[in-house]
């Protein structure tokens, strides 16, 4: 690993430079709920715990408000989210950006153009202008680093939270990075003020003229503002542009003139007003929605934009050449091949789990994580999947539309980390609404998709602490439910009979299928599974459940990566010939 | 000097960004700007996986497209006639001569191409080695990219203790003499 001392230079991932650039701006306190692709921010961030606070918290709502608790207090606070955590954390952003800031307060929203690992593609910088926030984006991982303690010092400039939006090319590049000291950023001291910070009508009316101003303020000071940079060479073509499309930009147009913003919301009226003068033909290259497109257009200024660029997925470099210079890139034409999807692991326990509901034919209202992949064929299993916590409230939904009969061959399913985050809140729901139907909490020990970061069920905080273990089965006994079962995930027959008994009870049950994901560091394999070439019927049964370890021979008998194979026994126990056998790992 | 781009592809868990930061420590070691683009999240698990790496004098775009690439490191047959389109015409292909069936071939949705190193011969520069074979003699089946990694190096322009100290720097300490052992038979066949 490259050393990250001050005054040297790296390769840093964009996650990792906003990391860098907080802890060098001061940052006292972080809290973040894990999220494709912000996750690495934090866990970057605990690498400097000797000097400041990174937590993850049950969900993106709590983590914002711890971080804006920090604030009030007088510290510099970052939370970061994935896009859609925004949606969940937009209760506290909304209003906090009435009250303002003590320190520092900047929320990093991660998009994600091209929908890598997302249930949507929105846009943050929408949420941002409908809660009356300052955006900042970043263009490269230095960029990241610098301007984001740009961000801070402008949150307390303005007294104003900054959202600092970045997408997933951003946040999973590398690019060279300068490191500098940490600032000694002192406490500010905390004084009461009502008026500002308890947000109830007769205040809050008075705080929404704040804003109001603030943005006007901020706007005007924008067209002189450091991060805002105009770049004139030839003024045939002008172009506005912010984040990664300004490096498409530089690659396809590197002799037209350029205004990059790095505050893309309020934005710069007069100095966009200028630039769009001195230009022949101005477009505007954004990634996602028109943000900056329709407010220039509404000023009267004639540019183009979405009349020629998607509002879909990533841009590149050739997909500006097409639009823009009508140059067809010669390219050979790719071959055809199959797909090859994500999928999940070897040895995983929700495929367990799924084969169980897939031979009861039972519909799953689905939820958010690895376990969402239970819809892709073989398994064909989930049903439905919105967003966090929304399986159990689903299943709700449709027991009080159809009646509990028709909810007797359907579950929910949900993971451990996703329970915690906001199934919990549909849970009791369920109790309080005498609903019928059966949860099933996919404990694997982890938040697993996100590349297994801790939460309040593991025992260990991001600081790297024990902690006390949030015990998932006394938690849904506590809220009243009666039928509450701990399973062994691999154990199909008991699970079997479990779910068969509990989905026809008109009462609400919740089954914890528990096995430990086999991507943890602590998970050790029972063995390798072992074909019987003799003995295999070539029936295909053991490769219904869809393990990437195994697939059909020439003879189209079963055959078993031993490298893969994380030693389950899922294919083993669904083989009704005896050929596959667990050979143990020797200690 | 004009920016050199090359391509990782592979199957999700392979280690791709391992490779890619030793990529990027060697690049960097010269002295060159460097981009890299990669892929966490979902497609990690057994998805089809792609890592771009930039470098040069100075880089903007962090992506490669296609016609662009002037190496391209596959570490699964599949994988590389998927990405062989984002070769240069005078590029460098190096194949791991390893069939990873995709979901739809397991489940007979669709069959996995014949002959396909035979193939792309026809039509590229390729290198192709059966890189698990040589990793298990080795002594760990999962050094295989760290041997490719070799065989690239005799490719690019740097010099072979530049990546040594690299790879040293880069990989688990418990692994260091492995990866070393790898990075050697690579550079040997390369």
């Amino acid at each position: 690993m490259s050393k990250e001392v001050a005054g040297t230079t790296v390769v840093m991932l964009g996650n990792a430079a906003i990391a860098r650039g907080a802890y060098e701006a001061g940052v006292k306190v972080s809290a973040a709920y894990p999220g494709t692709p912000s996750t690495e921010i934090s866990e970057n961030l605990v690498k400097y715990k000797d000097e400041l606070y990174s937590e993850w918290s049950p969900n993106e709502k709590v983590a914002t408000e711890v971080a804006i608790g920090a604030s009030i207090s007088g510290v510099r606070a970052l939370v970061s989210m994935k896009h859609v955590g925004v949606n969940v954390a937009s209760d506290p952003l909304y209003t906090i950006s009435y009250s303002g800031v003590n320190g520092g307060l900047v929320l990093v929203a991660a998009d994600d153009p091209g929908i890598y690992s997302s249930q949507n593609e929105q846009d943050s910088r929408m949420v941002a202008r409908a809660a009356m926030v300052p955006v900042i984006e970043p263009s490269d991982s230095e960029e990241a680093r610098m301007f984001i303690k740009r961000a801070f010092e402008l949150s307390e400039q303005y007294d104003t939270p900054i959202m600092f939006r970045t997408t997933t090319r951003l946040a999973h590049s590398q690019g060279v990075v300068h490191l500098e000291e940490r600032q000694q950023i002192p406490d500010k001291p905390y004084e009461k003020n009502i008026a500002k910070n308890v947000m109830m009508p007769g205040n809050a009316i008075k705080r929404h003229l704040v804003v109001e101003e603030r943005l006007k303020k901020m706007a005007a000071d924008a067209a002189t503002l450091d991060i805002n940079k105009v770049e004139y060479n030839d003024t045939k073509i002008g172009v506005i542009t912010s984040g990664i499309p300004y490096q498409y930009v530089k690659e396809v147009l590197p002799n037209a003139s350029v205004l990059k913003l790095g505050l893309v919301h309020p934005l710069p009226k007069t100095l966009i007003e200028e630039f769009a003068s001195r230009v022949d033909t101005l477009y505007i290259v954004e990634e996602l929605e028109p943000v900056i497109e329709e407010q220039v257009k509404s000023w009267g200024i004639k540019c183009i934009g979405k009349e020629i660029f998607t509002v879909q997925g990533e841009y590149s470099a050739n997909m500006l050449r097409r639009a823009i210079l009508k140059e067809e890139p010669v390219i050979e034409e790719a071959a055809q091949v199959p797909a090859r999807p994500p999928i999940l692991c070897p040895g995983c326990p929700h495929r367990s789990v799924y084969s169980v509901l897939k031979k009861l034919k039972i519909h799953a209202s689905g939820d958010i994580g690895c376990y969402t992949l239970g819809a892709v064929a073989p398994l064909s299993v989930v049903d439905t999947t919105v967003c966090m916590g929304a399986s159990i409230s689903n299943l709700h939904g449709m027991e009080k539309a159809k009646g509990k009969d028709y909810i007797k061959n359907w579950v929910a399913v949900i993971g451990d980390s996703t329970f915690l985050h906001t199934g919990v809140n549909s849970l009791m729901n369920m109790v309080y609404n005498q609903a019928t139907g059966t949860v099933i909490i996919l404990d694997n020990s982890t938040t697993g998709m996100t590349g297994h970061q801790d939460h309040a069920a593991t025992g260990k905080t991001l600081m790297g602490d024990t902690t006390y273990m949030i015990n998932i089965y006394k938690l849904c006994k506590a809220m009243g439910i009666e039928h509450v079962y701990e399973v062994d995930a691999f154990d199909i027959e008991g699970l079997e009979k479990l779910i068969k008994e509990e989905t026809q009870r008109e009462e609400v049950s919740v089954i914890i299928t528990k096995s430990q994901c086999a991507l943890l560091k602590t998970f050790v394999p029972k063995g390798k599974c072992v074909v019987d070439v003799e003995k295999c019927k070539k029936c295909g049964l053991c490769m219904v459940s869809g393990c990437p370890a195994m697939h059909k021979g020439a003879n189209g008998e079963a055959v078993i990566d031993e490298t893969m194979c994380n030693g389950c026994g899922l294919c083993m126990k669904n083989c009704k010939f005896g050929a596959i056998s667990l050979v143990p790992n020797q200690k | 000097m004009e920016t050199k781009n090359i391509m990782i592809v592979g199957v999700g868990g392979q280690g791709t960004l391992l490779t890619s930061r030793i990529l990027g420590g060697i690049t960097r070691k010269a002295g060159y700007d460097v981009k890299i683009s990669e892929v966490h999240g979902m497609a990690q698990r057994g998805g089809s996986v792609v890592t771009y790496v930039r470098y040069g004098d100075k880089v903007a775009e962090p992506i490669v497209e296609e016609g662009q690439a002037d190496v391209l490191i596959a570490f699964e047959r599949l994988e590389a006639l998927r990405y062989a389109h984002f070769l240069k015409k005078d590029g460098v292909m190096i194949v791991n001569d390893l069939r990873m069936d995709p979901m739809p071939v397991s489940i007979g949705a669709a069959q996995y191409p014949e002959n396909i190193i035979e193939n792309l011969k026809k039509k590229h520069q390729v290198i192709s080695l059966d890189a698990q074979a040589l990793a298990k003699e080795i002594g760990n089946a999962r050094v295989f990219n760290t041997i490719i990694i070799g065989v690239a190096a005799k490719r690019m322009d740097f010099a072979k203790e530049d990546w040594l100290k690299v790879i040293e720097e880069t990989v688990p300490q418990k692994t260091i003499e492995i990866n070393t052992r790898a990075f050697e038979a690579g550079y040997a066949l390369g």
